[in-house]
């Protein structure tokens, strides 16, 4: 239950569409023509207008404890300059530490600045010159709904996370209560013990992937756009990569506390670089290198290939190949690392 | 005699740690890493950014714009479409992030009829990478317009002037070492305490800790002591390698950012003893800590993600999430240099649950001993 309440809230929370601007306008115009240009502010959805008195200091006391994001400040002879036709500024100031945000309020206050300036109709000689116009047009995703992309990869985190930590964990339990000495007296051989515990965590991890998109579908209205059956195909053998990751860590762990925080520094790692926020090419070559080996990155990019894209087997053959790859050296490690002797 | 006794069982607790060397490393090696890789892997710049170009004139004026859009350091042309079913199979094989479509007579158009038509074509199942590489090819189109027609700006306008306060560059280090410092305090004090106890409970030990001559509250207290020092030193290291490394300033005073840092441990502390208390064994306390705590606070602390544009209902939630106020105060006192007057009420917050937490966890682990 805990991993739909999960997915529910990161879905939600996880966004980084700009949708409440707190702006602290300082009018010292107080012109008919200033409160124009604030109602266009007004009237976009975007913006809640901070009421401050009419002066910067104040109005940056807003933004010292918070309450405002940015201020715009109107200067004493604006409805003159533009009456006059005469060039005119503004002044944003923008509380920049989250630079991402800022660089976005930045922009669309632009935005709104120049509409609203092309309807007040300063001259612009422009209209008479050739012009290139742009048409943009987003596939797969049109009003740029940042919860279809999280979906996805948040699937991928909760799976990994049942799989590997149950999986070690498990281990790591028997091992500190001594049970794991019964089942190494018992003439079980390497490869039946390490089959038998990975297969009921492999089941549960799929499990968890039908019921997340199900969820997904009925919550998000987010439907598949590919083949349902390739998808849990490559989750499959994914999943062996995680599981036996989770074994290896098992191995080498003597207590559930150790194993917990290698899998957590693991998870971290992968979970980092596998670009669930940000795109994996942006990212330095280093990077890039690393993730060939990076298990996280290939489900990452093949589920959001496969559910917003529609790809087929085609297009996803070379994660499939790494992913196997990454599968068969994992499992034969884990085999090789667990031994029936303890130490 | 008591005092003696308390010696030595903070002896054996911290002893444990240091046994641990694998822990041990990790806890100190973490930060560094995480912080390496919120600096230099995680960032919302993008450049060389593989397109390809669907040229259905193929003039002068579209090869001109093609070569302008590949100079601007945004765009990387990788391929050329020919059928409109190529879009779909270059966006599916995830070759390309951005079509470029001119259409037939480009050149022609521009000149003839003052208006030539471009499509851009995102494959927005990134939607961020998808509005900001659009954003950048229609910047580029514009200005490639103007240099087409020889002029610079037009006679008047309406001009903004922006200024970004406290973090000039924009650089994302003002958000990734507060961050860090919040991930990695919460893991070691709430996380690893809560499993550490939860783990006495589980193999027995605890009663027998509980019938020696040590109060509770000793135990407890000997308990979280060696991870108390951990997560200071942590604290230190993340501090001195944001300044030293990645140039964040420490614009205020130094002596109260240590203080909001002990107070945030003694609430994390608080936490885990309360989670301890609640839990019968490990994994339950691991899983607890995992997905009540953790991720929850990552995303809704404001850490990552602007807690303004979440939903009503998750903006209230995060009002009861520990970090945001310890993230900040942080941010308060190092980024913007304000004194005790800007964070009083989160301190007084992050107080006030700790005390909470700590009144919590005594009335459940009485009940749990009767």
């Amino acid at each position: 239950m805990l991993p739909i309440v999960q997915l529910l809230i990161l879905a939600n929370a996880a966004t980084q569409e700009m949708k409440n601007i707190n702006l602290a306008v300082v009018d010292f115009d107080n012109s008919k023509t200033s409160r124009e240009l604030i109602n266009a502010f007004v009237n976009s959805p975007f913006y809640t207008i901070i009421p401050v008195k009419q002066s910067v200091n104040s109005a940056m006391d807003k933004v010292h404890n918070s309450q405002a994001d940015a201020i715009l400040v109107i200067e004493d002879d604006f409805e003159e300059k533009i009456v006059k036709s005469e060039n005119v500024e503004l002044q944003l100031l923008v509380n920049a530490i989250n630079g991402t945000a800022a660089s976005l309020i930045n922009g669309y206050t632009s935005s709104i600045v120049a509409g609203y300036s092309a309807k007040i109709g300063i001259q612009n000689v422009e209209q008479f010159k050739p012009a290139i116009a742009t048409k943009v047009r987003h596939w797969y995703n049109p009003e740029l709904n940042y919860k279809l992309y999280m979906v996805p990869g948040i699937l991928v985190i909760l799976v990994t996370v049942v799989g590997m930590f149950l999986t070690a964990l498990n281990i790591v339990r028997e091992k500190e209560l001594g049970t794991i000495e019964q089942i190494n007296v018992t003439p079980i051989k390497r490869y039946q013990f390490i089959v038998g515990k990975l297969i009921p965590f492999w089941i549960i991890a799929l499990f968890e992937l039908a019921f997340g998109l199900l969820i997904a579908r009925l919550v998000f209205n987010l439907t598949i756009a590919g083949s349902i059956p390739l998808l849990f195909g490559f989750a499959s053998i994914y999943l062996l990569v995680a599981l036996s990751g989770g074994l290896i860590l098992s191995t080498a762990a003597d207590n559930q506390q150790q194993v917990m925080f290698m899998s957590y520094f693991f998870m971290i790692l992968f979970i980092l670089m596998s670009g669930l926020f940000t795109s994996t090419e942006s990212m330095p070559q280093w990077a890039q290198l690393f993730n060939k080996i990076n298990p996280l990155y290939y489900f990452m990019d093949v589920n959001r290939m496969v559910i917003l894209k529609g790809s087929n087997f085609a297009d996803i053959k070379v994660q499939f190949g790494f992913i196997s790859i990454l599968a068969l050296l994992t499992l034969t490690w884990a085999v090789l690392r667990y031994r029936k002797t303890s130490s | 005699m008591v005092q003696n006794r308390f010696r030595d069982f903070l002896v054996k607790e911290f002893k444990h740690i240091i046994r641990d060397p694998r822990t041990l490393l990790i806890v100190i090696l973490m930060p560094v890493l995480q912080l390496i890789i919120f600096g230099y892997v995680v960032s919302n710049e993008i450049s060389d950014a593989r397109i390809a170009i669907y040229d259905k004139s193929n003039d002068y004026l579209s090869q001109k714009l093609t070569q302008k859009l590949a100079a601007s350091g945004y765009f990387l042309p990788v391929r050329n479409i020919k059928t409109d079913a190529e879009i779909d199979q270059a966006f599916k094989a995830g070759d390309v992030k951005l079509v470029i479509v001119y259409e037939p007579n480009f050149a022609e158009n521009f000149i003839r009829n003052n208006k030539a038509d471009v499509q851009i074509i995102t494959d927005a199942s990134e939607p961020n990478t998808a509005s900001i590489l659009a954003n950048y090819a229609q910047a580029v189109i514009t200005t490639f317009t103007n240099e087409q027609n020889n002029n610079g700006i037009s006679a008047n306008r309406l001009d903004i002037r922006s200024r970004m306060l406290y973090n000039e560059e924009l650089k994302a280090v003002y958000m990734f070492v507060p961050g860090t410092m919040v991930l990695i305090l919460m893991l070691i004090t709430a996380m690893m305490t809560s499993i550490s106890i939860t783990r006495e409970k589980e193999l027995g030990t605890m009663e027998i800790l509980l019938v020696s001559p040590l109060r509770p509250s000793q135990i407890i207290f000997g308990k979280v002591l060696p991870y108390i020092s951990l997560a200071f030193f942590n604290t230190i290291i993340i501090l001195l390698m944001g300044y030293t490394v990645f140039g964040l300033p420490l614009r205020g005073s130094l002596a109260l950012l240590l203080l909001v840092c002990f107070i945030f441990i003694l609430l994390a502390l608080s936490l885990g003893i309360l989670i301890s208390t609640l839990s019968k064994t490990q994994a339950i306390a691991m899983f607890m800590s995992m997905f009540a705590l953790m991720l929850p606070t990552i995303l809704l602390s404001g850490f990552i993600f602007p807690i303004d544009n979440m939903p009503k209902v998750l903006q209230w939630l995060s009002l009861a999430m520990p970090p945001r106020w310890f993230l900040s105060a942080l941010k308060t006192i190092m980024i913007k240099g304000e004194g005790f007057a800007y964070v009083w009420k989160e301190i007084a917050i992050m107080l006030g649950m700790t005390a909470f937490f700590l009144a919590l966890s005594v009335k459940k682990f009485k009940v749990r001993l009767e």
